[in-house]
């Protein structure tokens, strides 16, 4: 897993809502320190939060947890998470970079902003996750990662503590691997590891 | 060549030519924003490709005026992070204080929210007719819009909010009059602020300053160009000013850091040294 050169996959975008706090600290605390597949993620939050989220999920987890800060460099072995009341992007040289674009889905930041983004910068090396949540946010986003040849990876909705998010990425698109929560992070380090 | 490569080919080639037209500059804008505005005003354009549409953007000021509208105007609140501007308040106003006469540099103001936020605190802290607020933005449609201070009434509900959280003294309601469905900034308010159009990327030097406010602007652009606007506003800053950011930006690795102090490194909240270090 150390060998980037053996992996097809260059990054994973997650996209989570409600009940997403906890569905991280599982997925994400369950990742060996040296899983080095860098993780973008997109949670809702409310406009005051700090980076307490990143923090906590830092302490709790081997891997490098932190909020995306504008123009950073996509580093391997590190998560990161888009910070309130900004839509988080990834460029084609592989840095990230933030917006204060409108909301999408009445979400800032939301899912399908990074998920396009990605799709465009990375093509079939992105893996896309679509975890608990309501609303229908994060459905458009995973379909353009299907159209550009990644992996679609969709939460089970009967395992989802709020089930209209993985529902509704599932009318658009037929996912990859329709997993419960539990099984995501063992499929995404088989996924990486490129034995599947 | 994917149909992918062959929109950033088109992106490169109409931004090419709307510097040539127009002398505007998105050649150094971060791609990934300015792809999603772009093919958001070209779904609404009736266009099918923007090359099909570069031929009468080149031509129909009109036209162009619709896509320049999509491609920067952005949103803002009054004393949008209300942390921000308690901070302002208590860190950075008594420095201006001290000072008979104190120059702001809004550069990117957008609606002029937070222009007007900015006069609000000077006002509160005794420092009426003894400021000015050069308030700019890239977009000559929007500066007139800042310009007249209307806002939609139930934005009023949450500047309230946010202005009681940034440590406001007053009531928010003596600084605009409620019509019908709308609200309008007290004169006051608007007295002390100069709307002009200037454009970040390609014009220059806009005069000593003791603040500039420039937030979650430079986040659209790629580094060369927030490199050249960080030495223009350091070439405007008196030493001893304050360069205020975006919550999620801030000085480190640029050139000019060393020149800078934090002085409230969470709030990005930047002061100019005295005597500059090597």
């Amino acid at each position: 897993m150390n060998d980037r050169s053996k992996t097809r996959f260059k990054a994973i975008a997650i996209g989570v809502s409600t009940g997403g706090v906890s569905a991280l600290k599982h997925v994400l605390g369950t990742l060996p320190a040296d899983f080095q597949t860098p993780l973008l993620i997109v949670t809702h939050m409310t406009p005051g939060s700090d980076d307490g989220l990143a923090v906590l999920l830092n302490t709790l987890c081997s891997v490098r947890v932190k909020e995306a800060d504008e123009c950073e460099q996509i580093t391997p072995g590190t998560v990161y998470l888009a910070p309130a009341n900004y839509h988080l992007l990834v460029e084609r040289g592989g840095y990230l970079s933030l917006s204060i674009d409108s909301p999408v889905s009445f979400a800032r930041p939301s899912i399908d902003v990074l998920f396009e983004s990605a799709a465009e910068a990375y093509g079939p090396a992105l893996i896309g996750v679509i975890m608990t949540g309501a609303g229908s946010d994060g459905g458009n986003g995973l379909l353009k990662i299907k159209e550009y040849g990644g992996i679609a990876i969709v939460q089970d909705p009967a395992d989802a503590e709020m089930s209209s998010m993985p529902e509704r990425a599932l009318q658009l698109l037929k996912a990859d691997y329709i997993v419960r929560l539990r099984e995501i992070s063992p499929l995404l380090m088989k996924l990486v590891r490129g034995n599947t | 060549m994917t149909g992918n490569e062959l929109i950033d080919l088109e992106i490169t080639l109409l931004m090419e030519g709307i510097y040539q037209v127009y002398g505007y500059d998105f050649r150094e804008y971060s791609e990934a924003s300015l792809r999603r505005r772009l093919l958001q005003w070209l779904s609404g354009s009736g266009f099918a490709s923007l090359s099909l549409a570069q031929s009468q953007l080149l031509r129909d000021h009109t036209l162009f005026d619709t896509l320049l509208r999509g491609i920067t105007v952005t949103v803002s609140d009054m004393f949008r992070d209300p942390a921000f501007f308690k901070a302002v308040r208590t860190q950075v106003v008594p420095y201006l204080k001290t000072y008979p006469f104190v120059k702001i540099w809004h550069a990117g103001c957008a609606s002029g929210d937070e222009a007007y936020s900015m006069a609000i605190i000077l006002l509160e802290e005794g420092m009426k007719g003894r400021f000015r607020i050069y308030a700019t933005d890239i977009n000559e449609e929007v500066i007139r819009k800042a310009q007249e201070g209307i806002y939609p009434l139930q934005d009023l509900q949450r500047f309230t909010r946010n202005y009681q959280s940034a440590g406001g003294k007053g009531s928010f309601s003596d600084y605009y009059t409620a019509r019908y469905d709308h609200a309008i900034l007290a004169q006051p308010l608007r007295d002390n602020i100069v709307f002009a159009a200037h454009n970040l990327a390609v014009d220059t030097n806009f005069g000593e300053m003791n603040l500039i406010l420039c937030r979650n602007v430079m986040i659209y652009f790629k580094l060369p160009l927030k490199e050249r606007v960080l030495e223009l506003f350091d070439n405007c800053l008196m030493p001893g000013g304050f360069l205020c950011l975006g919550t999620k930006e801030n000085l480190d690795h640029r050139k000019i850091s060393d020149r800078y102090e934090a002085i409230m490194p969470r709030m990005q909240i930047y002061q100019k040294r005295y005597e500059r270090s090597k």
